[in-house]
């Protein structure tokens, strides 16, 4: 175990690192960050699916779309959730997410495999037509501008006090999440994911489970799209479009799927490329397709699988136990 | 922490590239400039771009004598990309004002940072209704170049009228811009006495107008179309395939130089109307079409000559200001008081930052124009309608005081 | 809504049908025997229908224009095939080729970092020393074969969906074009004052030609044969001597070629514009999903199905368009996950 506390000591101190640096960056790099950080909480809730559950969700962006969509509703509606009723937000947000996942799951978690993908991605498409549709609602294609961040006390419309706050969630969130997949529930999971048969024969009721585990992903990504709406001060269908949920996907096969920090490097990764990099260039698509193929050619485990990986050929201590598992088995 | 440490930590940022910040020189004018160079709408993207780039380089990299740093920043398409993009500039190149912006959303999007940032915003493009008109109060450090989506459709609703169109079948694309196009037409021909018989709503993106077509009205005697992109090729087409003879009276995008060259021949005689077209026939535009085309082998749409007025429009300010930056506030009223030529026309702001600005009546027609030797499709202009205004007869607080044309407005009392 | 309504909805519903079966059918097909979900379909069907326009641009040929572009996404798609998804036998080009990309991209970005300047022999060498230094990191790596592995497979036709859409957009340029057919096809027929326009037919004609080429193949020679026997169990079918890696890689480049084809003849009726991949492929699976992937007859019943649910919903209840599609996909999927005609 001392393996583990070693882990989590670097993890603590990554983050630790990250909130003394960040806010001295320049204010576009804070910017930058807590963008990456927001998507990063809903990565990791696809990681929570696909790496220690086995299903691979084509359709995340749902549930990050209805989280981020209930906010500016709220806000520019009700005139709700401007002050230190954002907390209710937040909790209403989580609860939407888990709710529309509890709905989906219904359809979705019987498939399994290729057939999971298709069906969370028509799920997916069905809330982007309602975003799109829903003019009365939603705004249409011109989406719905809010009129700045709350302010409860905290002025979160400073963008490095709005910093701490998603940072703060975000790692509430990881943390949450570890705590999960190491639980008796997530251990199961893992079983499920790696040979569901004989856990049904060991009398586990695997639908629950993977159901279970579809509703707090959903939760989670009900809590991004909150935070993601806040960040940008506009929500619009874009938001809520396939890229968003395959680009959820990609991120976290790129970090390593089945770590969670490897779903916060993926989305470091392609928010520094898509964002940094086509400041400096036009070919950036090209790099970014390139570090997508690379990845998933050359690194099955994401690029925390070559950290392992390096470690073990430097003959360190650790056994990557955690580490050794492939991204998903066939279906 | 130490002096030292942050200094190496802030060093190791610089190394990725991360943290730079552009120092200020105070004789430079720096531009940001959004618009989406790569993704699906990377032409448009290009075309905007061009359009500014050309003034810049007629002019020797100068606006009324200030050296210009121009900026351009990649939003994608997306606006939440665009929002990014709008803080890089402001924070990071500190950009005196950031101009473009595309799609409507992007427009809504932009609009509340330069409120927040204090940054002039300009949107030479994009064209939300709105935006000038029930929401200008959020933005009071935003203003408008280009149009909005109603404008130039009032005055086509005027000349339907006028032209003996009785009954009309609107169909437009199932978005906001949609609404606004058609709202204007609809709402200006109605109140002269036309009749829209029929509203159908494809969604943005329908090529297949196959489901659509059969269900039109038999007694309509012409039809106003929004389609935008790649829908405005095939609706006309699958049109007059199906045996559809009426006329259409499109919104100008439909048929602007940016989709025309891409026509067949069977959207000869379609009329459309916009604030621009490469047909104007005046020296100003024929030289502007003539130089474009030169240097970029294609047609100047009004995406490019929106963005060439707007340079042209900054170098009048600066120059006016007296070859410095000023500040948004005075800026904004320097470029109020302005009175341009522009290859459009006679160009100015109203109160509410929209320009008023000509609006054509165009016929697509196949003929050669400004000398080049071969037969191509060109927007002849066959009606004029002089210094339009968003608000277009009906004056400020009247127009204001109804609101924003949409799917359901004006109703549809002579639908069934 | 008098029969003629009906008649002209169903023929459009059908033709529309038509077309998605060139695409959902090589979809499908790929599915059967590779089980995988190829995402880069879309962009076989975009990169198609540009192909031939670059041919009727050089040569003025239409005709010409539909099998020779259908045929060189056929070759592109072997060539992914082969090289990425079943490399097998086949790594040391693809180590050679991933370098040399790698190689374009790093001389790229040393010509725009200014650490070299613009000229060719610098660029050149450049590029051949990085492709040297990875293509030796590479042939050293020892990677887990993708082939057992069916998401990495998935993705990894996502991440090229990504390149061939940045490739097209800057080989032919972010314009919204459109295929003009010879004039004869664009003509309508009028039967009982009924306009039917003559592409439509022709799509239909195309569709039940290529249609009952396929069946006949697949049910009446031993490739066919071949075929069936790995898409019901590929490891039987090895079990009996069928080599299931030619199978593979015949069906991939078979699927690439229905999807251009299916961009050429969808071409004039659709547009080719950039992001009409990824409008095509939600498409083109949902003809897979509802007739059941990997079956020939259920890719037919899957596109006239979505065929004719988008076109009578749209024209009967057209405030759910947006819903016609995928509702029903969802249904389907819900009640039966693997299609309608679909095995597992």
């Amino acid at each position: 175990m001392a393996n583990q506390q070693f882990k989590i000591l670097i993890v603590a101190a990554t983050l630790a690192t990250l909130v003394l640096i960040v806010p001295h960056s320049g204010s576009f790099v804070v910017l930058l960050a807590t963008r990456a950080m927001a998507f990063a909480i809903l990565a990791m809730s696809v990681d929570l699916l696909l790496g220690f559950t086995g299903l691979s969700s084509m359709g995340q962006a749902a549930y990050f779309g209805v989280g981020a969509y209930l906010t500016a509703v709220l806000a520019t509606k009700f005139h709700f959730g401007l002050g230190w009723d954002f907390w209710i937000v937040v909790i209403l947000g989580i609860l939407l997410g888990a709710a529309l996942a509890a709905l989906f799951g219904l359809f979705a978690i019987r498939a399994g495999g290729v057939y999971f993908l298709m069906i969370t991605l028509a799920l997916g498409q069905c809330v982007w037509g309602l975003a799109y549709r829903w003019n009365s609602l939603t705004g249409g294609d011109n989406g719905i501008n809010m009129s700045g961040r709350p302010n409860f006390g905290l002025d979160l419309g400073n963008e490095v006090t709005f910093f701490y706050l998603v940072f703060a969630f975000f790692a509430v969130s990881m943390a949450l999440m570890y705590v999960l997949v190491r639980s008796p529930f997530g251990q199961s999971l893992a079983g499920i994911r790696e040979r569901e048969l004989r856990m049904q024969i060991l009398g586990y009721n695997t639908w629950l489970h993977k159901y279970i585990a579809f509703i707090i992903a959903g939760g989670f990504g009900g809590l991004a799209g909150v935070l993601w709406a806040q960040t940008n001060g506009h929500v619009s269908p874009e938001t809520v479009v396939l890229t968003t949920s395959v680009d959820s996907l990609l991120m976290v096969v790129l970090g390593g799927s089945g770590t969670l920090v490897g779903a916060a490097i993926g989305t470091a990764i392609v928010f520094g490329l898509r964002e940094y990099l086509s400041t400096l260039v036009p070919w950036w698509q090209y790099v970014l397709g390139g570090v997508y193929v690379l990845t998933i050619l050359y690194l099955p485990m994401g690029l925390m699988g070559l950290l392992s990986g390096v470690r073990q050929r430097f003959g360190s201590q650790g056994k990557g136990e955690g580490l050794k598992k492939l991204a998903t088995k066939p279906s | 922490m130490t002096n030292k440490l942050q200094r190496v930590l802030m060093g190791s940022c610089l190394a990725l590239g991360l943290g730079l910040t552009t120092q200020a020189n105070a004789e430079e004018l720096r531009i940001g400039y959004i618009s989406p160079v790569t993704g699906i709408f990377a032409q448009v993207g290009k075309d905007m771009v061009d359009g500014f780039q050309m003034y810049l380089d007629e002019h020797g990299g100068k606006l009324g004598g200030m050296d210009v740093k121009f900026i351009v920043e990649d939003d994608q398409g997306k606006p939440d990309a665009g929002v990014t993009k709008a803080k890089k500039l402001i924070l990071q190149d500190k950009v005196h004002m950031f101009i473009g912006g595309l799609l409507a959303s992007t427009g809504y999007a932009l609009a509340p940072i330069s409120t927040s940032e204090k940054t002039l915003y300009i949107s030479s493009v994009s064209s939300a209704d709105d935006l000038t008109q029930r929401q200008l109060s959020k933005y009071p450090y935003f203003l408008r170049t280009s149009w909005t989506s109603s404008l130039p459709h009032q005055p086509l609703g005027q000349w339907a009228c006028d032209n003996g169109f009785k009954k009309v079948i609107v169909i437009a694309a199932d978005y906001a811009f949609g609404y606004e196009t058609a709202g204007g037409f609809q709402k200006v021909f109605e109140d002269c006495g036309g009749k829209v018989v029929q509203k159908i709503w494809p969604p943005l993106g329908t090529k297949d107008f196959g489901p659509y077509i059969p269900t039109f009205k038999a007694d309509a005697d012409a039809i106003f179309t929004t389609m935008v992109g790649p829908m405005a090729l095939q609706f006309p087409k699958q049109l007059r395939g199906a045996g559809v003879k009426l006329p259409i009276l499109g919104s100008g995008v439909s048929y602007d130089e940016f989709v025309l060259p891409f026509m067949g021949d069977e959207v000869i005689g379609d009329v459309s109307a916009l604030h621009y077209s490469a047909a104007i026939d005046t020296p100003k535009n024929q030289a502007f079409v003539k130089a474009y085309r030169a240097k970029f082998g294609k047609v100047p749409g009004y995406y490019s000559e929106n963005n060439y007025t707007t340079a042209m429009w900054l170098d009048e300010a600066i120059k006016k200001a007296g070859g410095k930056y000023p500040g948004p506030e005075e800026f904004i009223k320097i470029m109020a008081s302005i009175k341009l030529d522009a290859p459009r026309g006679p160009v100015e702001l109203d109160e509410n930052r929209n320009p008023i600005e000509n609006v054509y009546i165009k016929k697509v027609e196949k003929k050669k124009m400004f000398g080049y030797d071969k037969d191509e499709l060109w927007n002849t202009v066959i009606k004029t309608y002089p210094k339009v205004s968003q608000f277009w007869t009906y004056g400020k607080e009247k127009f204001l005081a109804q609101p924003v044309y949409d799917r359901d407005f004006p109703p549809c009392k002579n639908c069934e | 809504m008098n029969t003629q309504f009906w008649v002209v909805q169903a023929f459009n519903g059908v033709s529309y049908g038509a077309l998605l079966f060139l695409v959902g059918s090589g979809l499908s097909l790929i599915f059967g025997v590779m089980r995988i979900v190829n995402l880069s379909h879309g962009a076989y069907f975009l990169w198609g229908g540009y192909i031939a326009l670059s041919i009727i641009a050089a040569t003025g040929s239409w005709a010409l224009s539909l099998p020779l572009a259908a045929l060189a996404v056929a070759l592109i798609g072997l060539v992914m095939e082969r090289l990425f998804l079943r490399s097998e036998g086949f790594e040391f080009i693809r180590n050679a080729v991933i370098g040399l990309g790698l190689g374009l991209l790093a001389a790229l970005a040393a010509v725009r970092g200014h650490f070299i300047g613009a000229g060719w022999v610098q660029f050149a060498v450049v590029t051949a020393l990085v492709t040297m230094v990875f293509f030796f990191v590479f042939s050293r790596v020892s990677i887990i074969p993708i082939e057992t592995d069916v998401l990495r497979q998935v993705l990894l036709t996502v991440g090229f969906a990504f390149l061939f859409q940045q490739g097209a957009l800057d080989i032919w340029g972010g314009n919204n074009m459109d295929i003009n057919p010879p004039s004869a096809l664009t003509q309508s027929i009028v039967v009982g004052g009924t306009y039917l326009p003559l592409y439509r037919v022709f799509m239909i004609g195309m569709a039940l030609t290529f249609g009952i080429v396929l069946w006949l193949v697949m049910e009446k020679t031993r490739m066919g044969a071949a075929v069936r026997a790995t898409v019901d169990d590929a490891q039987m079918a090895r079990g009996v001597g069928i080599d299931t890696n030619r199978i593979s890689m015949f069906i991939f480049a078979l699927g690439a070629f229905l999807a251009a084809l299916g961009g050429v003849i969808g071409g004039a009726f659709l547009g080719i514009y950039p992001g009409l991949d990824f409008e095509i492929l939600p498409l083109a699976f949902a003809v897979v999903i509802i007739g059941g992937m990997g079956s020939l007859g259920g890719a037919a019943i899957g596109a006239l199905a979505v065929g004719l649910a988008d076109n009578f919903g749209k024209a009967l209840f057209p405030e759910v368009s947006y819903f016609t599609l995928y509702a029903p996909m969802v249904l389907i999927l819900a009640i039966k996950p693997t299609g309608l005609f679909g095995r597992d």
